[in-house]
């Protein structure tokens, strides 16, 4: 099996060094063949280490490739852990990565940089393979960054536009914000334990958990608060948690195929996926899954809300992905780690389908992405309306469909954390399934249904998109439809996960709803003696009522509620807080320094200063120097007076 | 190998052809082309630079065995070499390397044939002169690091100064004559008073064989005293806040080349002061001083760092870059007996002088790297300045490519040699103190903040002029180049386990000594 992951990593990455390197001369159908082909292997043996791992049962590996540095005693390798949750990971990421590279053919066959786009997202590929597959911190945190460096460089794909190559730079400061806290929290890990590797770390905890730290003298903190919770700063900035999730909607100047894959589906996900493999640490942290609670669900109900006034399509699905991912932050604040991840996965793949689906949307409308612009797309999309709605129903948590069975059992398992904050969080999640009802239903009512408010020129060459475009979109509307029914038990509620997730018992809240699931079928019936089904359909009504039956209504309400619109259209004024605090701030300390520190006072007091007072000496000592004689001779002979004087009186 | 050959039938040291065949090579240039009038083009331009070229590949070739024959399970001096120089004061030719100036050696010789190509066809006037001084300053500087007498070290450090002086003030920018003044003074006036120490030194242990030095017993009072003197020198090399305000002067006047060497090469003297002299010499003052040292070097890392965001020049950006990054050498070198204090054990010390190497190394590629980057820009329209930019990638699309992999290091990127020593030191000096690791760490958001917007504003974006518009993409000397330094960046990050291999020895020796107190012995 040890060469089966290692091709599975390399494949991607061999296929972007061919893509990226010879561009020019394997053209573009072969950069599409050599990354399609590189990632279709590296699907189809995570699919065999899947069955290993799953059906066969096979045993967790973990294996170093090399040894990166022996460093002060520590040994710092770059090696694999391969147990059920990575092989779960792995088949995530590249079934979506397949998908979108063929998606790719289609949405970018005239862009000038098709093998470089290519290239990136076969390179994006192996990053975040190396971060799922790795067995310690180092290369975590190697894969953390380079997923981040892709995500730089696709942002700012087409590097002609000022607000792409804003929106890239945003995106990594905030990203390394979120890094800042996760190096410090890795290196308070190694000096409680010694070591960075996971296993050797995870055996660790138990006694980490009673060592205590001074941040500042006389207030003791528990190693593993301070170290979960600075992980945890790590896992907001790469999965948009508040108040680090600014960067999510402005990566959407991206092209569409990478929001979905990377800005979606995969890498935002890594954080998730961070702390759920950290449960054997974050389980020994009240405090931390605490803070991990409230954040998450602050994100998951806030975030929300803006996505309801948003007129650009990306943008309405962008949102959404933060209040998703917020919800996968809860489940994991809820120490239901098994659940978060069943998120994260059908979320993979209906999101990614919402993605794929706008832009099948935008290619159709010539580049336009305003919802506002659309309407009654329905019959001229066919199959990108039909899995636009799977999608949707799916994200709502329509009874029956992927989004249902992880978003009510998320929601359920919060509602029984007994843990600070618990309380809030289930509000927060229980109102935001009629928000995600209400801009999803909006965002598909606008687009597909009710009035066309296209323009003729763009009507008139109105058509579905070629198969590379919609063949994809098949492709995830079946698991976006029906992934839950035979995985829920298994994963969920089942041991699928094994050793590779840890739950204290005291903090088993799905080991305590296991006893009650008897069953896909029963569970959609029990799910309608509890609320989330009702707020679900509200929310929907709602959309439908305020944007397709009474239009002139949702305009009286916002101009009713004026206050709250400006609120939400400034996104609750965080970039301006960023931008003109922070950004400023930084920039005026650092001129201040600079003008004040270095050019007057250094250079200004202490060199040219230096160099005054010499001028100054020297100007005095040439009045010494006046060439007469007879001053020379009278300097001597008091001189000669002072030294016989004093060795006179002296002696 | 070429070099045993050669030690055989001369029988002279490895060392010494390092130190010397560069030198007379430069001698050879500068008596061969005495009359070498200024615009002076054809075959002797041709053959000037062929024979740079030359002398400074084959001092690189002679210097891999110092690699490839290198015992890394010992921390003794190797490659030693041993004679008589003045007998009266006893002073030596002594010369030798461990762990931590072997690489520094490999680095010098890596760099400077790199640094004659990047000169090969820029230097219109007296370019005879021009590969004579690095030629000349190469030698020197492998005697710096490979002397182990003191007085031939101070010999070396100086004379370094005249190659380095002439380069800036001969094919500088317009202001060159008031940076080169500012460079001389602030260096030279810091080596007075390690002269100073270095004769005390002598008068005390009646040798000047800097391993001597490293055993005397000496009390509190003379160690504070050599301390500062040392730490005058090395800290203007390093150079520390606040004697740091020569170097963005000296880059921005500087050519291409000479920043190239200033940054990559020169700066690492300091630091190489710091480990072979104040550590070992001064243990007991070093620990007394540690505060002070690790306040300078998280103000460099944060101050500076905020400096840096604001710079409206390139090349000055690049250089408050360079004492940011630099700040993490000291604090890597110094952090050791918080560290003591701190856990009460000895791990993480060594992990702080291996990160303070691999910064050492590294910086040398990256900011070399990013002066030739921005030499060629330089070389194509003339400005340093980051507003006649923008768009660079539309018309220079390979060169691009390289720039943001340089950036991208000198953010810190794992991958590449940047991120190597900033993680280690990191972990180290969180060890002493969460507070230090959180102002270190700041260098994450503040190195990714004024390297990449500089980036943003430079090679993205859409053309921004006519200058840009008319850029030709690199040449293939400068793809050479750059190719070169990319496979140094990224061949340490990905694998620095040779490097630190190499150094463990030497590292945990020097570990072992600095928590060993001098004073019992001392009067």
């Amino acid at each position: 099996m040890e060469r089966i992951y290692l091709a599975i990593v390399l494949c991607p990455l061999f296929a972007a060094l061919v893509a990226g390197l010879f561009g020019r001369q394997i053209g573009r159908a072969g950069a599409h063949t050599v990354t399609i082909l590189g990632v279709g292997a590296s699907f189809g043996l995570s699919l065999l280490v899947l069955k290993d791992q799953w059906l066969e049962g096979a045993a967790a590996f973990n294996g170093t490739v090399y040894t990166w540095a022996v460093v002060d005693g520590v040994t710092m390798n770059v090696g694999f852990l391969v147990d059920r949750l990575t092989a779960l990971m792995m088949v995530v990421v590249t079934s979506v990565s397949l998908m979108v590279h063929v998606y790719t053919i289609g949405y970018m066959h005239d862009d000038p940089g098709y093998q470089r786009f290519f290239s990136y997202i076969s390179l994006f590929t192996f990053a975040m393979l190396t971060l799922v597959m790795a067995n310690n911190f180092l290369q975590l945190f190697f894969g953390w960054e380079a997923v981040g460096l892709v995500s730089y460089l696709l942002i700012g794909f087409w590097y002609t536009r000022p607000t792409a190559i804003v929106a890239n730079l945003k995106a990594f400061l905030v990203n390394r914000v979120g890094d800042f806290g996760f190096l410090l929290g890795i290196a308070l890990i190694l000096m409680a334990t010694g070591s960075l590797d996971y296993a050797t770390v995870f055996a660790r905890a138990p006694e980490m958990s009673t060592q205590t730290i001074e941040l500042w003298s006389g207030a003791p903190w528990s190693v593993m608060t301070v170290a979960c919770l600075l992980l945890f700063v790590g896992a907001m900035g790469k999965s948009a948690q508040m108040p680090l999730h600014v960067w999510l909607p402005d990566s959407m100047e991206g092209p569409t195929p990478i929001s979905a894959l990377i800005h979606a589906a995969t890498m935002v996900t890594a954080g998730v996926f961070m702390v759920a493999r950290m449960s054997p640490l974050f389980e020994y942290s009240e405090t931390a899954l605490s803070v991990v609670l409230v954040i998450g669900a602050t994100t998951a109900l806030f975030t929300g809300f803006l996505g309801v006034v948003q007129n650009d399509i990306k943008r309405v699905v962008a949102y959404s992905t933060l209040s998703q991912l917020g919800y996968m932050t809860a489940a994991l604040g809820a120490s239901a780690y098994a659940v978060g991840v069943f998120h994260l996965m059908t979320h993979a793949f209906f999101k990614a389908l919402l993605f794929l689906a706008a832009g099948s949307v935008i290619v159709a409308m010539h580049h336009e992405q305003d919802i506002r612009k659309m309407g009654g797309l329905r019959k001229y999309l066919p199959i990108t309306w039909l899995t636009c709605l799977i999608g949707t129903l799916s994200l709502i948590g329509f009874p029956g469909f992927s989004g249902f069975f992880s978003k009510d059992a998320l929601i359920e398992a919060v509602g029984h954390a007994d843990r600070a904050g618990a309380t809030y969080a289930w509000w927060c999640l229980l109102i935001g399934v009629f928000v995600t009802a209400l801009y999803s239903f909006r965002m598909y009512f606008l687009v597909f249904h009710g009035p066309e408010r296209l323009d003729a020129e763009t009507k008139a060459h109105l058509h579905e998109s070629p198969w590379v475009i919609t063949l994809p979109l098949v492709l995830l509307a079946i698991p976006s439809a029906i992934v839950g029914w035979p995985t829920i038990a298994p994963v969920v509620f089942g041991d699928y996960f094994g050793s590779a997730i840890m739950v204290l018992e005291r903090n088993d809240v799905l080991g305590e709803l296991a006893g009650e699931f008897h069953g896909p079928w029963a569970y959609i019936l029990h799910a309608f003696s509890a609320p989330i089904p009702y707020l679900a359909l509200a929310g929907a009504l709602t959309a439908w009522y305020l944007y397709l039956r009474n239009p002139g209504l949702a305009e009286t309400v916002r101009l009713r509620f004026r206050w709250l619109h400006t609120l939400l259209m400034n996104k609750y004024y965080f970039d301006d807080f960023n931008d003109k605090v922070l950004a400023r701030g930084s920039r005026g300390l650092g001129n201040l320094f600079w003008q004040l520190g270095d050019v007057l006072v250094i250079d200004g007091g202490l060199v040219n200063g230096s160099a005054r007072l010499v001028g100054w000496a020297a100007q005095v000592s040439r009045q010494l120097q006046s060439g007469y004689l007879y001053h020379y001779a009278f300097a001597m002979i008091i001189g000669l007076a002072v030294m016989v004087g004093w060795l006179l009186l002296g002696a | 190998m070429g070099s045993s050959m050669i030690e055989g039938a001369l029988g002279i040291g490895t060392l010494s052809i390092l130190v010397w065949l560069p030198i007379l090579g430069g001698l050879l240039l500068l008596l061969g082309r005495a009359e070498t009038r200024p615009g002076e083009k054809g075959a002797n331009l041709r053959l000037d630079r062929w024979l740079a070229l030359a002398v400074s590949v084959l001092t690189f070739v002679l210097s891999v065995p110092l690699w490839t024959q290198f015992d890394a399970s010992t921390p003794s001096m190797q490659f030693v070499e041993r004679l008589p120089w003045i007998r009266t004061f006893n002073v030596e030719y002594y010369l030798g390397v461990d762990g931590f100036s072997m690489p520094l050696i490999l680095l010098t010789t890596f760099l400077t044939p790199i640094v004659v190509l990047a000169g090969w066809q820029v230097i219109e006037k007296r370019t005879a002169q021009y590969f004579a001084a690095f030629l000349i300053l190469e030698g020197l500087m492998i005697g710096v690091f490979a002397a182990l007498d003191a007085l031939l070290f101070y010999v070396f450090w100086e004379a370094m100064l005249i190659p380095m002086f002439i380069i800036i003030g001969v094919w500088g920018g317009e202001r060159r004559v008031y940076a080169t003044m500012k460079f001389f003074l602030y260096t030279f006036l810091g080596s007075v008073f390690m002269l100073v120490a270095l004769i005390y030194l002598y008068l005390k242990s009646g040798s000047y064989s800097i391993l001597d030095f490293q055993n005397l017993p000496l009390t509190l009072t003379e160690q504070i005293l050599i301390f500062l003197a040392f730490l005058f020198a090395f800290a203007v090399k390093v150079p520390m806040w606040p004697v740091h305000t020569w170097l963005p002067d000296a880059h921005v006047e500087a050519p291409t080349g000479g920043s190239v060497i200033l940054a990559a090469v020169l700066l690492k003297m300091g630091g190489y002061g710091f480990i072979r002299f104040s550590l070992p010499i001064t243990p007991d003052a070093s620990s007394e001083l540690a505060w002070l040292m690790i306040s300078l070097s998280l103000v460099a890392v944060v101050y500076i760092g905020l400096v840096a965001l604001v710079q409206k020049d390139m090349k000055k950006l690049i250089a408050y870059s360079s004492i940011a990054h630099m700040g993490f050498v000291t604090l890597g070198f110094f952090v050791g007996w918080q560290i003591l204090e701190r856990t009460g054990t000895t791990a993480g010390i060594a992990m702080g002088i291996s990160g303070g190497m691999f910064q050492m190394i590294s910086h040398g590629f990256i900011s070399g790297a990013l002066f030739l980057c921005v030499g060629v820009l330089y070389d194509r329209l003339h400005s340093r300045q980051i507003a006649d930019y923008g768009g660079v990638v539309n018309t220079m699309p390979r060169f691009a490519a390289f720039m943001v992999l340089f950036a991208l290091a000198n953010a810190g990127l794992p991958g590449t040699s940047g991120f190597v020593g900033e993680f280690l030191v990191i972990l180290a000096v969180f060890k002493a103190g969460f507070w230090y690791a959180f102002l270190a760490a700041t260098t994450l958001i503040l190195g990714a903040a004024y390297t990449l917007w500089m980036v943003k504003r430079v090679v993205f974006g859409a053309v921004a002029n006519e200058g840009v518009a008319g850029l030709s993409d690199a040449s293939g000397r400068e793809l050479l180049i750059l190719a070169l330094v990319a496979a140094g960046v990224l061949g340490l990050g990905l694998w620095p386990a040779p490097l630190a291999d190499v150094m463990a020895a030497s590292v945990d020796h020097l570990a072992l000594q600095i928590t060993q107190s001098k004073l019992a012995g001392a009067l």
